[in-house]
Parts: structure tokens; sequence; C-alpha cells
């Protein structure tokens, strides 16, 4: 009795099996293909993720990953006692804060006045001249930085000093960190954000302005219940990602930047983890750190994603 | 649009309106020339005297004439050491991330693969979160490859988002080509290598360009993993010789020069920057052509 209502569902079950190992043996040459991709993120993605078991250890290279200790949240303990963690907090919060105000609004300001020009040629040129620092290295970005500003020849002092008498120290000064950091910001990365508003911006169906012409309205009211309104969910969507990077500063732009004057300003969690584990040899705390950075990362990814989805409709995921 | 621009100039622009287009040309003509004047006093400068540099405010074509900076990179070896690295990183490196990127999105562009999509959302996963700065580290330095450029090449093999923009643009692609190919006996290698490549050398090339000025670019690599200064790249020559150091100090250590030999530092620094960046600005052409698409197939799909 039992095998008789049993057995077609159990056949079926097998039929299926069967089928789904018939088509893998047919697609074999596809799972050839994916095997070295599979291969590169288990070693190269998941395999430091599994290293991130040291922050709970006291790794010792010569004991090796199996062997080190296990110290719990020691290094988490110890991070969040030290002092450098508020500076480390204050510095990165301030440079993500102040790149949220001036470097998040730079693009789309620029993609509505690129929108706003009818010559194409024009139009065209710009935009091939402010897409150019994307792809200039931040070495030399700094670098450019540095043969500008320096007090012993940079051309910048040399005006300063003819017209006013004096030079500034703009590299040592940490008045003048964070500022640097972000003008060097809006230089390199403003003309290519602007790509994916210009993108927006030329999706917007037409018929929609014909219709506020024949109702009378002027450049700026188009502007203003058209334009923005349809640019909102491209600038919600990438205000989520930013606040999930807040504590992202870019390695390269800060170390470069970073001399031992200025370090108490400088000085952020990616910085302090490239000095405390490669520089010092402290692998376990420092990967604490960086831990602690990408959880809060996705804490804040997840709320900002939350936020955006409860206030306005638009969300990531 | 198209009609926007038509009305307006079938009806009078009122005066605010032409004097916005007025602010806004101008602005955007800055905008622009603020993009390249800094690269214009580069190559000017690298051609300049030291002493007009280091008095001279902004200039873009140099009183008096020179070739010093030039001819003192091409007679010592370090600098044309760390060129030919960087090229080695670069064209070995992309060729890596073309290999594994492509043959990866061609598979995952199959949509009924069965177990696609536990694999597509391994690889979601890691663009949310990562092992980080020194978990890789031990990883590259367990694995042996400290010092050697597999410690640039491997770890950022593949981009998850240039994966995904990949991947879109197969989907894309049509079906009847394939399946022509192998009803007359391709495999699916064979397929892709005679068939579907050929036909995506757009897609191809912009993302060798991106994985190219990556690593042409690259820092923070050679920095982490190259501690030979034999194999460094141009990247950390310029960091040594521009922001590590001041004036010609740094510059003993780098080049073999007799030791009464002054060099024209200021000249020195701005036509390395230059040598470090020509060869990107000729790509920019190319490169520019492509990226807008490219980046569009991404972003519309997701």
């Amino acid at each position: 009795m039992r095998v008789a209502t049993n057995s077609p569902t159990l056949n079926l079950e097998t039929k299926y099996r069967r089928e789904m190992w018939r088509k893998i043996r047919k697609d074999k040459w596809y799972y050839l293909l994916l095997l070295p991709g599979i291969i590169y993120f288990l070693v190269f993605r998941y395999g430091p993720m599994w290293g991130i078991l040291i922050a709970f250890k006291n790794y010792m290279p010569f004991l090796g990953f199996w062997k080190s200790p296990w110290v719990g949240f020691q290094n988490f303990e110890d991070f969040f006692a030290n002092p450098d963690f508020f500076k480390l907090l204050r510095n990165t919060l301030l440079i993500s804060f102040y790149n949220l105000i001036f470097t998040f609004p730079a693009p789309i300001i620029l993609a509505l006045l690129l929108n706003e020009v009818k010559n194409a040629l024009f139009k065209r040129t710009v935009q091939t001249l402010v897409y150019i620092p994307h792809f200039i290295s931040m070495t030399i970005v700094v670098s450019l930085t540095y043969i500008f500003l320096t007090t012993q020849g940079g051309f910048v002092n040399n005006w300063l000093y003819e017209h006013t008498g004096r030079k500034i120290q703009f590299l040592t000064d940490p008045k003048w960190f964070r500022p640097l950091i972000i003008i060097q910001t809006i230089w390199k990365e403003t003309g290519w954000g602007t790509i994916i508003f210009l993108a927006t911006l030329t999706n917007i169906n037409p018929s929609l302005y014909e219709a506020a012409i024949v109702d009378g309205a002027k450049r700026w009211q188009q502007m203003r219940y058209i334009t923005l309104p349809c640019l909102m969910p491209t600038v919600i969507i990438l205000l989520i990602l930013r606040l999930g990077g807040i504590l992202d500063t870019g390695f390269e732009q800060i170390y470069l930047m970073m001399n031992s004057l200025n370090r108490e300003v400088a000085d952020v969690f990616d910085t302090y983890v490239y000095t405390m584990g490669i520089a010092r040899g402290a692998f376990s705390y420092s990967t604490a750190v960086g831990l602690f950075k990408s959880i809060v990362g996705i804490v804040l990814i997840q709320l900002s994603n939350l936020l955006a989805r409860k206030v306005s409709d638009i969300s990531l995921f | 649009m198209v009609l926007r621009g038509k009305k307006s100039n079938a009806i009078r622009e009122s005066l605010g309106s032409r004097i916005f287009d007025a602010f806004n040309y101008v602005f955007l003509a800055f905008a622009g020339m603020l993009c390249i004047l800094p690269f214009l006093y580069v190559i000017g400068g690298s051609f300049a005297t030291e002493g007009e540099l280091t008095t001279r405010s902004f200039f873009i074509i140099p009183r008096t004439f020179t070739l010093d900076a030039y001819k003192y990179i091409f007679s010592t070896s370090a600098l044309a050491n760390s060129f030919k690295n960087t090229l080695i990183i670069t064209i070995g490196g992309t060729a890596i991330n073309l290999f594994f990127t492509v043959s990866m999105a061609y598979a995952l562009a199959k949509k009924d693969l069965i177990g696609r999509n536990a694999i597509i959302n391994m690889v979601i996963f890691c663009m949310l979160f990562g092992g980080g700065m020194i978990p890789t580290y031990l990883l590259v330095r367990n694995l042996g490859m400290l010092d050697t450029y597999w410690a640039l090449w491997l770890p950022g093999a593949i981009s998850p988002f240039n994966l995904f923009i990949v991947r879109n643009f197969f989907e894309e692609f049509p079906g009847e080509l394939r399946d022509s190919a192998e009803i007359d006996g391709c495999n699916v290698p064979q397929t892709l290598w005679y068939i579907v490549l050929p036909l995506s050398k757009a897609v191809l090339a912009t993302f060798a360009l991106f994985y190219g000025v990556g690593h042409w670019n690259a820092f923070m690599g050679p920095l982490l993993y190259l501690n030979d200064s034999k194999k460094w790249p141009i990247q950390i020559i310029l960091r040594n010789l521009i922001i590590a150091s001041s004036g010609t100090a740094g510059l003993g250590s780098l080049v073999d020069m007799p030791p009464d030999y002054q060099p024209p530092a200021q000249a020195l620094k701005l036509a390395v920057i230059v040598v470090a960046t020509v060869p990107i600005l000729l790509v920019y052409p190319f490169l520019q052509r492509y990226f807008v698409k490219g980046v569009m197939i991404g972003s519309l799909k997701g």
C-alpha cells in the first residue's frame, strides 16, 4: 500500500535528478569555463574572508594560522580603548562628511549644466576634457599637488610670494589637509561622476518637456519640475552607496598626502590598518580594525537603504 | 529634448535665459580647461630650465627650451627599468583579467545553467564584503607571491562589477549565431573563441583598457607586495621622487650618476610625470569611444 502511493513521487524525483545530471553533463563546457573564475573567487575573495578569523586570534607568523592562540574580542577591546580610535573615527568621518557635502553634489550640478548646453560639439568637447582626470593615477594627482604647492619653487607659492610677500605651507599645515583632499577628489572624479546622471537625463521622456512648454513652463521651471524629479532616483541610489562607504576614505590618496606634520588630522582607518599591519606586523590587531570598518559599512548601507525605502520608495535591494 | 531646442529657437529666449547660457558656456569652458591645464604646465615645464621653474608662476611655454630632463631620464637605468616593469605588470595583468572575466561571464550568460544563481550570489556577496587588506596580504604571502608580479595580477583578477557588465553583454548576444556554430561542430570554448569574441571586440577593448589603466595606475598593490626595488613600477618611483623626498635628496639612491652631477631636479620630476601620463592620454581617445557605452550596458540592466 505504502509503496504504491510513494512510488510515483519517487519516480518523478529520480527522473528529475537524472534529467538534471544529463543537463549538467551536456553543459560540461560551460562549467569548465566557470572553473577558473570559481577558483579565483574561492581562493582570493573567500580565502581572505576566512583569514579574518585572525582578528580573534593572536596571530604569530611562526606559529601559523592554526596554532596561533584564540583571544576572543581582545583585539577589538584594545582598539576601542586606544586613544587612536577616536582620532581615526573623527578624521575618517570628517573627510567623509566633507566629501558628502562638497564632492557628492558636484557631478549632479555639472551634469545639469551640461544638459542645458545645446551646442553638441561644445558639450562633447567639455565632456572629453572633464573625464580625463579620472584616468590619472592618484600618485600623479598627489605629485601634481606637491609640485604646484611646494614652498620650494612651486608656482602657486611663487605667485603668492610675488604678490603678498609670504608663502603658505599647504603640504604640511594640518589646516590645509582636508581642503586639499576635497579639491583633489573634486578635480579627479566630478567629470566622471556626471556620466550616470547624464544617462538618466537623456532617458527622460521628451514629451514631458513638450507638455511643460505647452503649459508655459520657463526653463528653470522645467528643470525644477521635470529634470530634478526625474534625477532623484539615481541621486538616492548613489547616496545610499555613498553612505555605505562612509568609512571608505580611499587608502592611496590619504596615504600619499600624509606626512609627519599632518598625520594628526590625516590618519584614517585604512592608513592605520596599513601602518599597524604591514609596517609594524600587528596582523591580528589590524585585521580587527579592518573588520570593524567593514561591518560598520554593511550596517550603514542596510540602514540607509531602509531609510531611503521608507522616505521615497527607492532602494537598492 | 530635440523639440525643446527647436521651441526655444522659435520663440525668442528671455534675457535671463540668455544670461544663464552665457554664464553656463563660460563656466563649462573653464571647468574643461581646469582639467588639462595642469598637464600643459607639466609638459611645458619639463622642457624648461631649473631657474625658470623655481621662480616663475604658472606658465605653459618655457622661455628657454632644454631637453636636459629627458636626457637624464633616458641616461639612467632606474627610470627606464621602472617603465619596463609597469609595462610588464599592465600587459600581463590585463591578459589575466580578460581571460578570467570573459570565460566566467560567458558561462554565466547561459540563463538555464544549473547552479548559475548560486554562483552569482557568491559573486554579489564579494561586492558587499571582503577580507580586507591584511588577510589578503597574508594570503598572498603564504602563497609565496611576495615580490612577484603574481601578487599584482591574481588577487584582482576579476572585478565583480566588470564581470556583470560583460555577462550582460553576452546575454544580449544573438543566440542563433551560437547555435549555428554548435551545429557546425564547435564546442563551447571554440564558439566563444571563433564566433563570439571576434564580434565582441568593442567590449573586449573597453575592458582591456579599463583593467589596463587600473594596472598602469596601481600604487597600493606594489606598495604592499613588492619590496625589491628592481621590480618597482613607475608609480612607486614617482612617489619616492616627488612626494616622499624634497628636492634632489631622494635621487641619489634612485639613479646611478657621477656624484658631482646635479640633475635638473624640478624639470626631472615633471618629465617623469609626462612619461607616466602620456601612455594613458594616448589610449584615452580609444577608451572614451567605448566607456560611456560600456558603463551604460551595465547600469541599465543592473
